[in-house]
């Protein structure tokens, strides 16, 4: 494949983002929008282009039938050592080809979304500037040839993240939730770089293709390095797991991503939904060979996942605005994935039934993106129509709004995992893994997607129906304008049809191509339990009713805990403010001021003090002069006698 | 003699101030001072490409552009002169600054006196960056020091004379360390009693033994680590930098402080590799507190000149921690820093003076929502804070990686709990830059007057516009510099690592 069209998707954001920020302000917010969504949209088209050619080119499958990992180019940007040499590259396989598609279809559905709901915003040309910005991030990232361009990147793309959870900079509720996302995933980003570091000091390379394909090689380097009685392995990938749990809202640092609702909300459906918080599975997914080896480390991300996706769906059920429900719903649906790929493997290299998780965790990610994204984009439209998140502030919105309703449908369908929409085979899929990894862990996920469906059909009972005169702030709610809602209609019909996919003919754990099998017993149980969840939801949620308030004042307790999201954040604010704030920089500022300039400064006074001191015999006095003279003197001479005769 | 380029880095500032006598007015004080800054600027590219010609052609020397002129030959005290890629870098370093640094004083008080010490403080910073005598060496880092008490004494704020006293006399106390140690050296500097003050040649002849070695190497890290704010002889730092003027607290950052990092690697680690060896775990542990005390210190500073002043105390000290990690990696990684740290200090310090002057107050708690009133000053205080925290496509990300591969390089417990101590100062870092932007730019406007205050006009945006562009091209094309820088080490690394 020539370099040109690779080498233009990510120069062509990178460019937009330049031009628009630095040319953006003289523009009118007409041209800046539309020449964003061109350049987003020719971007879409190469990376579609470069994608399909990889997936149908037979020049990029091997005789046995193995599609082949293509590095497009690798260009030296930092060399530390001989061998520990950072690339800026382009790495092409049947993944980051997905994430390709995936990135540039979601990119660029928001930035026609955003034509109609940022309309008339202050700094619409900074949010193009901004989105081009994230988008050649995530494609840099996507398609990192090295694990430290994927680092440089990761890094990117959380800036980028800052600047957009932060665009209404003037309210300090979006302050302080972009700078809580910062620094919640810069911690974890420590935990990645340490990673980094222990395996490239052992493996001398940093490149992923010399690491997975050879984890036997890899695992020779580490012999005889432990720490702890593990493997330096094990803490290595724990460690770098760390920053894909910081990046994917895992618990326990899963606490900025609810806060990130705050920015504007195709942003949401970008970043926080679709693209940058599954960064972390893709991690784990381009390490996999790894992860498969240490059965230490994939139980861990097994055990992280399985808490988060039930702490997640549990607080989902309880929360107001319909954007943190989205954000809780996304946490939990991301711990699928990431419990999808720990269950792929039994350690030593094994893998089970095929890779099959390995498989889901990629299909799930792909489904997911789309049919999250799309319930954003609802949400997005709902909230433009009665400017509120609350809903409460929405009920009955079916009359006013049919587009957003049958779109919101079709993704909450999808998202309870229901014959035919796509949720259902990536689901089903990940299930199957599951129960073949453990019984006991397949059954906790089978809890979760019910759980899934409830909250979600909650959701959208209470938004579209419960009661039919809503108060809506005195105006009657319009349906989205017509950029809005090519966005909805569009992703809806992909939510509807791209279960079908042979999504195992374009992705597996070897990169063979295989066909799946649904297995009708989960298949048809996890069907029938989400249908029951949805019942519930139906009975509790479909008219006004005081079921709810009955279930609430059932379990208080739960209820309260739920709501206030097991008290995480409160913790935080403990930890961060009382201990680190409170308890070593004040006391360190303390010290520097008063201990460390003090002594400075006591040398100073001192030396003052003995001037002032001595300075009497400095009189001016001729007598003194004589007295002091001829003491000397005679004591001189006393000791010159003494010594003379001695 | 002025067949030799580098003896204009020393000329031009002399004919600077010569032509400064002379100027009349205000404007043409400002010319002589650009057009001196850009000579200075075009010098240094002249050089870089130059020494880059004769690399490529082969030269392997470990200085180039080598002379010597005899100055006091009973001591046998030359005029020696002579560079290195480190020296190349922190010769277009300081070129850029005083660049801008010129252009931030644009509007000072007294412009004729002051730009007669800032320009003597140049002269003292590029003598010391090109000479390789030590004596001479010395002299020029007196004359650094010395214009700094006037500068701060007389254009500064705040308690600027309790200030500049101690900036002085701390700084001087370090001098009287540097002087009992270069005598030192010289004394030992060669076996057949012939002694030179000459870097070279005391590398060369290696003849300074072990005891004596271990002395020396103590008193002139101390020495230039003064300096370098080392921990616990920072405290200089923020009252200082506190109290000076903009152009000052610029130079003195982003010049002044890279001359401890260089002094220490060029003088304590480059003539005593045995001592650095067997001695460096003991600055190891001060610099390692440096890193992770300035950040902890400066996440509840309040006043933004102290923020950053801790701030140079954390990232300075990693400068001198990678140092002390003697490999070729951590090493080049430090010059990176201080590349890095010295441009986007000079920044910060260039833009806090900016807003000061408009909105008379430094206190973070009294100002807030800037963004919506000058929003060029604002974006530039975003991008220096990315710099800072270490954003990839800018430099500090470059410097610090390169310093945390090459300190990871150890692996022994030792290096390896302060490396890790080291890593951890990113996170600290990006809190407290991410505290400041969040109150003093974003957020609402706190102060009404605050509203009615315009943005930056030309000279100020000449001057953030240099500075990030330097930033934004280290951090975009790093291995050209790291090549240049990399060179160098060859002969101190291996002098070292031959005793291992």
């Amino acid at each position: 494949m020539s370099i040109v069209i690779p080498l233009l998707i990510l120069v062509l954001p990178l460019f937009m983002f330049l031009f628009l920020g630095l040319a953006g302000c003289k523009m009118s917010h007409k041209l800046a929008g539309w020449l964003g969504c061109l350049g987003m949209g020719t971007t879409t088209v190469l990376a579609y282009i470069t994608a399909l050619t990889y997936y149908y080119n037979p020049e990029f499958t091997s005789a046995a039938g193995e599609r082949l990992q293509v590095v497009i180019f690798n260009q030296t940007w930092l060399q530390f050592t001989d061998y520990l040499v950072i690339k800026l590259g382009f790495l092409l396989d049947p993944i980051s080809a997905l994430l390709l598609i995936v990135i540039t279809t979601i990119s660029f559905m928001v930035h026609i979304y955003s034509l109609g709901y940022m309309e008339g915003e202050k700094g619409f040309q900074r949010y193009y500037a901004f989105l081009a910005l994230f988008t050649f991030s995530m494609l840099g990232l996507v398609v990192a040839t090295n694990i430290f361009q994927m680092y440089i990147f990761w890094e990117l793309v959380g800036a980028s993240s800052y600047l957009l959870i932060g665009f209404y900079y003037t309210k300090h509720s979006a302050v302080s939730a972009s700078k809580k996302a910062f620094i919640v995933t810069r911690f974890a980003d420590l935990g990645f770089l340490l990673g980094i570091l222990i395996l490239s000091y052992y493996t001398q390379t940093f490149n992923f293709i010399d690491m997975t394909n050879n984890p036997g090689g890899v695992l020779m380097c580490f012999e005889g390095a432990t720490f702890m009685g593990c493997s330096l392995l094990t803490w290595a990938l724990i460690l770098i797991f760390v920053g894909g749990m910081g990046k994917s809202a895992m618990m326990p640092l899963h606490i900025w991503l609810p806060d990130a609702m705050e920015g504007p909300t195709p942003v949401s459906a970008l970043i926080h939904a679709a693209t940058m918080v599954v960064a972390g599975v893709y991690l784990v997914a381009r390490m996999f060979p790894l992860y498969a080896l240490e059965w230490n480390a994939s139980t861990f991300i097994v055990v992280v996942g399985a808490i988060t996706a039930f702490y997640a769906a549990m607080v989902a059920c309880t929360q107001i605005d319909i954007k943190r429900i989205l954000a809780f719903s996304t946490i939990s649906q991301i711990a699928f994935m990431m419990v999808s790929l720990g269950v792929a493997s039994e350690g030593e290299g094994i893998i089970l039934h095929h890779g099959v998780g390995y498989m889901a965790s990629m299909f799930h990610l792909f489904t997911h993106a789309m049919f999250k994204a799309l319930l954003f984009l609802c949400a997005g439209a709902l909230i433009h129509a009665v400017h509120s998140n609350d809903y409460t502030h929405m009920h009955g919105m079916w009359r006013y709004m049919p587009v957003t309703h049958i779109t919101c449908l079709i993704g909450c369908l999808a998202i309870a995992g229901i014959w035919p929409f796509s949720g259902f085979f990536s689901k089903d899929e990940i299930l199957a893994a599951c129960y073949s990894w453990s019984p006991m862990v397949g059954a906790w996920m089978s809890m979760v997607a019910a759980l899934t469906a409830f909250y979600m059909f909650r959701m959208y009972f209470l938004i579209f129906w419960w009661k039919e005169h809503p108060i809506h702030h005195g105006h009657v709610p319009h349906e989205a304008p017509l950029p809005m809602r090519i966005p909805l209609i569009f992703l809806a019909a992909v939510s509807c049809c791209c279960g079908f996919l042979h999504f195992g003919h374009f992705v597996s754990w070897n990169r063979m191509p295989y066909d799946i099998h649904i297995e009708l017993g989960i298949a048809l149980s996890s069907v029938g339990i989400a249908l029951c969840a949805i019942f519930i939801a139906w009975k509790m949620y479909f008219k006004e009713n005081d079921l709810p308030v009955k279930m609430k004042n059932m379990l208080p307790r739960l209820w309260d805990w739920c709501y206030h999201r097991f008290y995480w954040d409160e913790l935080y604010m403990f930890v961060t403010h009382k201990i680190i704030f409170n308890g070593i920089c004040r006391p360190i500022a303390w010290f520097d001021r008063h201990i460390i300039d003090g002594t400075m400064n006591g040398f100073a006074i001192v030396t003052n003090k003995c001037s002032y001191a001595i300075r009497g015999l400095q009189s001016g006095q001729v007598q003194m002069y004589v007295w002091i003279y001829l003491i000397g003197a005679l004591i001189l001479g006393a000791i010159g006698v003494l010594f003379l005769l001695g | 003699m002025f067949e030799n380029l580098l003896i204009y880095f020393v000329v031009i500032p002399v004919v600077m101030l010569a032509g400064l006598a002379l100027c009349q007015n205000v404007k043409q004080i400002r010319a002589v001072a650009v057009i001196g800054s850009c000579c200075l600027i075009g010098l240094s590219t002249w050089v870089l490409c130059e020494y880059l010609a004769m690399r490529a052609a082969g030269e392997d020397a470990p200085m180039l552009f080598c002379g010597s002129w005899e100055w006091f030959a009973p001591l046998n005290i030359n005029l020696a002169v002579g560079v290195d890629g480190i020296s190349i870098a922190m010769l277009m370093l300081s070129s850029i600054i005083v660049f801008a640094g010129s252009f931030a004083s644009w509007k000072i008080d007294m412009p004729k006196e002051f730009f007669l010490w800032l320009i003597l403080l140049s002269t003292g910073v590029f003598g010391f960056f090109i000479s390789i005598d030590l004596f001479t060496m010395f002299m020029f880092y007196e004359v650094a020091l010395i214009p700094m008490y006037l500068l701060i004494g007389v254009w500064g704020s705040g308690r600027k004379e309790y200030s500049a006293m101690k900036l002085t006399l701390m700084l001087m106390g370090g001098s009287a360390f540097l002087m009992l140690g270069l005598i030192g050296i010289y004394y030992h500097s060669s076996v057949d009693g012939v002694h030179t003050w000459n870097l070279l040649q005391i590398a060369q002849a290696d003849a300074i033994d072990h005891d004596w070695q271990r002395f020396l190497f103590i008193v002139t890290f101390v020495g230039f680590g003064v300096l370098g704010a080392m921990f616990p002889f920072h405290t200089w730092s923020p009252d200082g930098h506190a109290s000076a003027p903009t152009a000052v607290s610029m130079l003195h950052a982003g010049v002044l402080m890279k001359l401890g990092g260089y002094g220490c690697f060029r003088v304590a680690i480059y003539l005593m590799p045995y001592a650095a060896n067997e001695l460096a775990w003991i600055f190891l542990i001060l610099t390692g507190i440096s890193v992770v005390y300035g950040a902890f210190s400066a996440c509840v500073q309040t006043d933004l000149k102290y923020i950053n002043a801790y701030s140079s105390v954390s990232h300075c000290g990693l400068v001198l921690f990678a140092i002390l990690m003697l490999n070729t990696t951590a090493m080049t990684g430090a010059i990176m820093q201080m590349l890095s740290h010295g441009l986007m200090t000079a920044l910060f310090f260039a833009l806090i003076g900016m807003i000061y002057g408009r909105t008379h107050t430094r206190d973070i708690r009294e100002m807030g929502g800037l963004m919506q009133i000058m929003p060029y000053l604002s974006v530039c205080y975003v991008i220096a804070g990315m710099a800072s925290l270490g954003l990839p496509g800018l430099s500090g990300f470059v410097s610090e990686m390169t310093i945390f591969v090459g300190s990871w390089e150890h692996a022994d417990a030792f290096h390896r709990v302060f490396t890790i101590a080291a890593c951890c100062s990113i996170v600290i870092t990006a809190v407290y830059i991410l505290r400041v932007v969040g109150k003093l730019l974003f957020g609402p406007v706190q102060d009404d007057h605050h509203r009615k205050l315009t943005d930056a006009v030309w000279w100020e945006r000449l001057s953030t516009v240099t500075l990030i562009l330097g930033v934004a091209l280290i951090g975009c094309f790093p291995n050209f510099f790291v090549n240049l820088i990399k060179f160098t080490f060859s002969p101190a690394i291996f002098a070292v690592l031959g005793l291992n």
